[in-house]
């Protein structure tokens, strides 16, 4: 048998289905007699809805029910809560203000849900929607969508709880010794940064599908989740008050995440509680134009960073001043996002010894904002890698040697950093070296030569990252304020013949679990990657699970899984003590078989699972019938992946167009499991970074707050065309507090790529004198810029 | 309501439709071939790509009505006598795919390049594909497998 185990590019389980069309996701399942939603949103960005009359919409036709949220409010349906509390620098909690799935009177986004409709068929919900629509008045209230502005006094009050719209205005480091730094240094470095706003764009739209049975009390929603228990968690005990015990949540296939699908949302509350009212199951499926509208966005940062240098290049303070769009309502993770997944990166790959970051993160009548590829860790990591060759060009210093002079050197693992992390594990020389030599990097200038010959400007950028993933542990994020631990599950169910079942917390959506986490088995057990079925996704089969984000699946749901196995070894050996008539210690598994030490005798794996469920002669009181083992693994610490991207761009100088002609990367990620789909993960997160870098931008009208970008045809979503192929390498440290020594690579191709784009850029036009490109560097903004560095010089 | 009919995956089908109903909701709603995907309302995404008189098409954007008496080609018809398609293989092969939300526009789009190019250059695989969105896997291998495809069949 070919190695399937650890470090084997095994063909992915799951593709058969994807690639014959027979893939189920959520709106490819229906049920006898489902109705069909459509939810009523509002066209304005702030508006007092002074009345709505539905009676039309209710005798149209196939028309059910309409449902506003006075109906909502009355049957108490709760607030979509928020999952971490964050607390400002004079201690008072953050401002949570009420987001009910419906409004009642007042709607702060466009898009805000106003009235929910259900009819027989899709088209009729449609169609008895637009009339609501027309029977809606509002007041329309003026709208702030501008994060710069929206804390200034005089800004339209979003909540009116909520003082100068902020949220909270919080802080992490030492700002008597940042500022005592930046009072003595050689050399001060600033930058002002914005991070646009992104728009997730999952290919697979949000849906849901409610269903309730009235003779059992029992609801079930399939829905497109990364993390249905949570989803039953949080449904159950603040919003709907369903008994958890009567709630199954199904994430069948989901179509991609990237954050966007962890949340619960205002759709899914509304589905639930309308079925329970209906006693019928009820279906809505988001249309593209509604996703815009209402997924959870992501960055949307405007940031001041100042960097403090020593003569010699030595970084001696950083500081950094961001406000944080949190978008009209504040969603699960939202607040958590620009704070400790945001403020304690801040020291990245780099010895820096004082930083201080002040966030401050203001409501505005935009979609709420949450977690999106990265999380937070781009933020970081693209101030830190701008500002680091900022500076590195300002005092004459090649912006490598910077680096690699302020890298938290080898041997200082574990390293503490000033704001808050104990990186465990890396080596930042290793992955840069490696990229620099897969990149040419020595031989760029003679690429410049040829690429200015044919009339383009060709510059090369680095970025030397950091990013903490593995998001968990429980104790740590607890004192940092999550309502919520961060473990994971796995349960090992071995069968009478030998094959396994696994029910993993972890969700799959596009990640190749049931690949990857059939490798794990095989590597432990010694059983094929197809006696292995790896269940994911369903309340009513795994026991709990805290789902998949902050690239977690194997670091924590992976070694919960090891956890498992070991568990089911262990006991392997009990019952093969038993029947071979040896003691337990003396029972060594290996290669798929137990035997004891230093004699001939030994069992299959599959004969031990048939004995452990055909128990004729176990001694009951010392050894308990059947193989099937659960772990929940809580880990000690963050993981820390880290890495090199280089980038060489090419820019036509007479329109501003940038092709990204070289993109190599070196990453640190751990342990591999299996190389194919880590470096497919590490390809998709590579296109959203380019994408931040160079296309997408979600934007909202300044004075109505309209979206501008509602759409694939004014939000630049990057397609093939606009891409290279990706040349990725890795270097292994291994994560030292796990036992599988991994670390996570979800994200680290959108945290590491966006700044070494703009340093490529930025090199490609410094002659001209142009110094920083705020991203996306769209051809529009290229051109400007150098438009404008010519003007200033001539 | 109209009476359409047509040949989908080799099959005569007839349905009652509305004058409005999509190619891709007579598919996906009264068919049930769930393959084929919806993931846009501005015909931009591609994962709604079918092959219509054998060529490729966005199903959002044409009428059931217009396709009445035509030959229809869905991802679930594509693999013949349970051989998959050599562009299904190379998609698994070399890893085209994650979440596969996207792949079944994919692939009966690059079916349809191979069919009238047999060796096409990367760039023109690429401008190709520009009206199929991928969010998962930056297109590097799904221009591989399209690729390995196009070898395949000239081998
Ligand atoms: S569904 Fe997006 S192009 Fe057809
Ligand atoms: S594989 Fe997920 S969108 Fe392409």
């Amino acid at each position: 048998m070919a190695n399937q185990g650890i470090g084997a590019s095994v063909k992915r389980k799951e593709d058969l289905r994807f690639i014959t069309g027979r893939g189920r996701y959520t709106d490819d399942i229906s049920v006898p007699g489902q109705l069909h939603a459509h939810v009523v949103r509002s066209p304005y960005a702030h508006a007092a809805i002074t009345a709505i009359d539905t009676s039309e919409a209710k005798n149209a036709p196939g028309v059910v029910a309409v449902f506003t949220g006075a109906d909502m409010a009355a049957d108490n349906v709760g607030s979509l809560p928020c999952g971490w509390l964050i607390h400002s620098k004079d201690g008072s909690p953050m401002v949570e203000p009420p987001y009910p799935p419906l409004v009642a009177d007042r709607a702060k986004h466009v898009g805000d849900n106003v009235a929910l409709v259900i009819a027989e068929t899709r088209q009729q919900a449609a169609q008895a929607g637009q009339l609501v629509a027309e029977n809606i008045e509002y007041d329309e209230l003026p709208a702030i969508v501008s994060t710069a502005g929206a804390a200034a006094d005089g800004a339209p009050q979003v909540h009116s709880e909520a003082a100068n719209n902020t949220c909270y205005d919080w802080e992490l480091g030492d700002k008597a010794a940042t500022d005592a730094a930046f009072a003595s240094a050689h050399h001060v470095t600033t930058l002002d940064v914005v991070q646009n706003r992104l728009v997730p764009n999952a290919i697979e739209p949000r849906a849901c599908l409610a269903e309730y049975d009235p003779a059992t009390g029992d609801y079930t929603l399939h829905l497109t989740s990364q993390n249905p228990h949570v989803i039953r968690l949080l449904m159950s005990a603040f919003v709907l008050g369903i008994p958890e015990h009567k709630l199954r949540i199904v994430a069948p296939d989901v179509g991609g995440g990237f954050g966007s699908k962890i949340f619960p949302y205002a759709e899914e509350a509304m589905l639930l509680w309308a079925a329970g009212k209906l006693g019928r199951a009820i279906k809505w499926t988001a249309e593209r134009s509604e996703s815009f509208m209402t997924d959870r966005h992501g960055r949307d940062h405007v940031t001041r960073v100042e960097l403090a240098l020593a003569k010699d290049g030595a970084f001696v303070g950083l500081r950094v001043a961001t406000i944080a769009n949190l978008g009209a309502y504040l969603s699960a993770f939202g607040s958590s996002i620009p704070t400790y997944l945001y403020g304690t990166l801040l020291a990245g790959c780099y010895t820096t010894p004082a930083v201080y970051v002040e966030v401050r993160a203001v409501f505005t009548n935009t979609a709420p904002v949450d977690a999106y590829r990265g999380a937070g860790r781009p933020e970081a990591a693209f101030l830190l890698e701008r500002v680091v060759d900022v500076a590195a060009r300002e005092m004459g210093i090649d912006p490598v040697e910077i680096r690699r002079k302020n890298f938290i050197p080898e041997d200082a693992f574990p390293y503490q950093t000033p704001v808050a992390l104990e990186y465990d594990s890396g080596n930042y020389h290793a992955t840069l070296d490696l990229a620099l030599e897969k990149s040419d990097y020595a031989g760029f200038e003679t690429r410049r030569d040829a690429a200015r010959q044919r009339g383009k400007l060709r510059g090369i950028g680095v970025s030397t990252y950091v990013e903490a993933c593995g998001i968990a542990p429980s104790s740590v994020a607890g004192a940092l304020g999550a309502r919520a631990g961060l473990y994971e599950s796995a349960q090992v169910r071995v069968h009478p013949t030998g094959s396994v079942t696994v029910y993993t917390g972890s969700h799959s959506h596009g990640q190749g679990h049931e690949t990857t986490f059939a490798q794990l088995v095989h590597e432990s057990l010694g059983v094929p990657v197809d006696q292995v079925e790896v269940v994911h996704g369903d309340t009513s089969k795994v026991a709990f699970g805290m789902g998949t984000y902050g690239s977690r699946s194997l670091a924590v749901g992976g070694v919960a899984l090891h956890n498992a196995l070991q568990k089911v070894i262990a006991k392997g050996k009990k019952i093969a003590a038993h029947m071979l008539e040896a003691s337990d210690a003396d029972i060594e598994f290996a290669e798929n078989s137990f035997a004891v030490t230093g004699t001939d005798r030994s069992m299959a794996f599959a004969d031990i699972a048939f004995a452990a469920y055909v128990p004729h002669n176990f001694p009951h009181d010392q050894l308990e019938p059947g193989l099937d083992e659960t772990a929940f693994y809580d880990p000690k610490n963050f993981t820390f992946p880290a890495g090199c991207h280089v980038v060489e761009v090419e820019i036509d100088p007479d329109t501003g167009a940038v092709e990204v002609v070289n993109v190599t990367v070196s990453d640190d990620v751990g342990r591999v499991i299996n190389p194919m789909i880590v470096d497919g993960q590490i390809h998709g997160g590579l296109a959203q970074g380019i994408g931040q870098a160079l296309f997408e931008d979600c934007q909202y009208d300044p004075e109505s707050g309209q979206l501008l970008t509602g759409s694939y045809m004014n939000y630049t979503m990057p397609r093939a065309a606009d891409l290279p192929f990706y040349n990725v390498g890795n270097h292994v440290t291994l994560c030292r507090h796990n036992a599988l020594g991994v670390k996570g690579v979800g994200e680290v191709g959108s945290i590491g790529v966006p700044p070494a784009v703009i340093n490529a850029i930025v090199d490609a036009l410094a002659h001209l004198g142009v110094t920083h490109i705020d991203m996306p560097a769209t051809p529009e903004r290229v051109w400007r810029a150098i438009r404008d560095a010519q003007a200033a010089k001539a | 309501m109209a009476t359409v009919s047509m040949r989908v995956n080799g099959k005569a089908v007839s349905a009652d439709v509305e004058p409005a109903t999509l190619l891709a909701e007579l598919l996906r709603e009264k068919l049930g071939l769930t393959g084929t995907h919806v993931g846009c309302d501005t015909s931009q995404c591609g994962a709604c790509v079918v092959h219509v008189g054998g060529k490729s098409v966005k199903s959002c954007t044409m009428l059931a009505v217009e396709a009445d008496g035509a030959e229809v080609k869905t991802i679930e018809g594509l693999a013949e006598n349970g051989q998959l398609h050599p562009v299904q293989e190379a998609f698994r092969e070399h890893h085209g795919l994650q979440c596969g939300f996207c792949t079944p526009g994919m692939i009966m789009s690059a079916v349809d390049l191979l069919a009238r190019t047999s060796d096409p250059s990367e760039r023109e695989i690429r401008d190709w594909l520009e009206g199929n969105l991928c969010r998962c896997t930056g297109y590097h291998n799904i221009v591989k497998a399209v690729q390995a495809a196009a070898r395949a069949g000239r081998e």
